[in-house]
C-alpha cells in the first residue's frame, strides 16, 4: 500500500477505536446523572456542572486518540 | 478555497531570528486586553458598582466560594485563588475571543501565501504546554512545602519493600503523565473544535456549521473550567497531610 493510503487507514482506525471507550463512559455518566436528578430534582444545579467536568475528564482518552489522528493526518 | 490545517502555528514575521507566530500575537493581545480591563475596573471601583464592576465581582466571589469548597479552609483558598482564577479567566478569554466574528478574515501574506493574523491561542501546543508546566510545577512546590524535601522524595523512592518501591516508581510516572494528560486535553479539545469548524465550513458554507459552533462554545467554557479545576484538585491533593504522616509528626 502507498503511504497516503496507510495514513488515511491509520487515522480512521485510531479515531474510530479511540472513540468507543469515551462514548460508553460518557453515556454511563449521563445516565447516572439523569437518574440522580430524577430521584432528587432539587440538586440538579449541583449535579449538572459535576457531570460536565467528569464528562470532560472521561473524554480525554478520546481526545488523545483525536490528537494522534490529527498528527497522522496533518503533522 | 482550499482547506489548510496545520498543527504548528503559522509564522507571520521574524524579529531577528525569533519567529513571531499568529498565536503569539493573539495571546499577547488577550493578555493586554485582560490587563487593560483589570486596570480599568481597579481604578473605577465604586461603592455602588457599575456593570463592569458587577461582572468582575460576580466572577471573583463565585470562583472564590468554589475554591474554598474544594480546598477546605479559607487560608489555603486565599493562597491558591490567584493562580486558579488567572488560569480560568485567561483560558476562557483565549477560547471565547476566537468566536468574535470576522477576526478569521484578517490575513497577511508571509511569503508562502495568505495566513490568518489570529489563531486560537490554546490551539498552539507550546502555549498549552507552558500553562501545564506552570500548574504541575506549582503542585510539586506545594507538595515539597507541605511534606518537606525528604518527605517529598520519600514518596517516590521508598525502599521499605519491593511493592512500595514499585508504587513509588509508578507515582513518578503518574506525575509525568499529569503534564501530558492536562495539556493534551485542553489542546485537543480546542484544536479539534477549530478543525471541525473549518471542515464544516469547507463542506457546507451556510447554517450547517452553526451547531458545531455551539459545541465549540460549550467546550471552550467547560475546558477552561476543567483545566483550572484539575489544577486546583492536584494542589488540594498535594497539600493534604496523610494520617500516618500526622502520627509520625506527633511522635517526633
Amino acid at each position: 500500500m502507498e503511504t497516503e493510503a496507510v495514513k488515511a487507514l491509520a487515522a480512521g482506525l485510531a479515531i474510530g477505536l479511540g472513540a468507543i471507550g469515551p462514548a460508553v463512559g460518557e453515556g454511563i455518566i449521563a445516565s447516572k446523572a439523569m437518574e440522580a436528578i430524577g430521584r432528587n430534582p432539587e440538586v440538579s444545579s449541583k449535579i449538572t456542572p459535576l457531570m460536565f467536568v467528569t464528562m470532560a475528564i472521561t473524554e480525554s482518552t478520546g481526545i488523545y486518540a483525536l490528537v494522534i489522528t490529527l498528527i497522522i493526518l496533518f503533522g | 478555497m482550499e482547506l489548510n490545517i496545520s498543527i504548528a502555528p503559522e509564522i507571520i514575521f521574524y524579529i531577528k531570528s525569533f519567529p513571531v507566530t499568529n498565536s503569539l500575537i493573539w495571546s499577547f493581545f488577550i493578555s493586554f486586553a485582560l490587563i487593560a480591563i483589570t486596570l480599568l475596573i481597579r481604578f473605577s471601583l465604586k461603592i455602588v458598582p457599575g456593570k463592569l464592576q458587577n461582572i468582575a465581582e460576580l466572577i471573583i466571589e463565585e470562583s472564590f466560594a468554589f475554591v474554598k469548597s474544594v480546598i477546605g479552609t479559607e487560608e489555603k483558598a486565599r493562597k491558591v485563588f490567584p493562580l486558579f482564577c488567572t488560569l480560568f479567566v485567561f483560558i476562557l478569554a483565549a477560547n471565547l475571543f476566537t468566536f468574535i466574528p470576522g477576526q478569521a478574515a484578517l490575513t497577511v501574506d508571509n511569503g508562502h501565501g495568505a495566513v490568518s493574523v489570529f489563531r486560537a491561542a490554546m490551539a498552539d501546543y507550546g502555549m498549552v504546554f507552558v500553562l501545564t508546566l506552570i500548574s504541575v510545577i506549582t503542585v510539586q512546590i506545594v507538595a515539597i512545602a507541605i511534606h518537606g524535601p525528604f518527605g517529598y522524595l520519600g514518596k517516590f523512592l521508598n525502599f521499605q519493600s519491593p511493592l512500595k518501591f514499585f508504587l513509588g516508581v509508578m507515582d513518578i510516572i503518574g506525575e509525568l503523565a499529569k503534564i501530558l494528560s492536562l495539556s493534551f486535553r485542553l489542546f485537543g479539545n480546542i484544536f479539534a473544535g477549530e478543525v471541525l469548524g473549518a471542515v464544516m465550513l469547507f463542506l457546507v458554507p451556510f447554517i450547517a456549521p452553526l451547531p458545531f459552533m455551539f459545541l465549540g462554545l460549550l467546550s471552550a467554557v467547560v475546558q477552561a473550567f476543567v483545566f483550572a479545576t484539575l489544577t486546583l484538585v492536584f494542589i488540594t491533593l498535594a497539600s493534604e497531610i496523610e494520617e500516618d504522616e500526622l502520627v509520625e509528626q506527633a511522635s517526633i
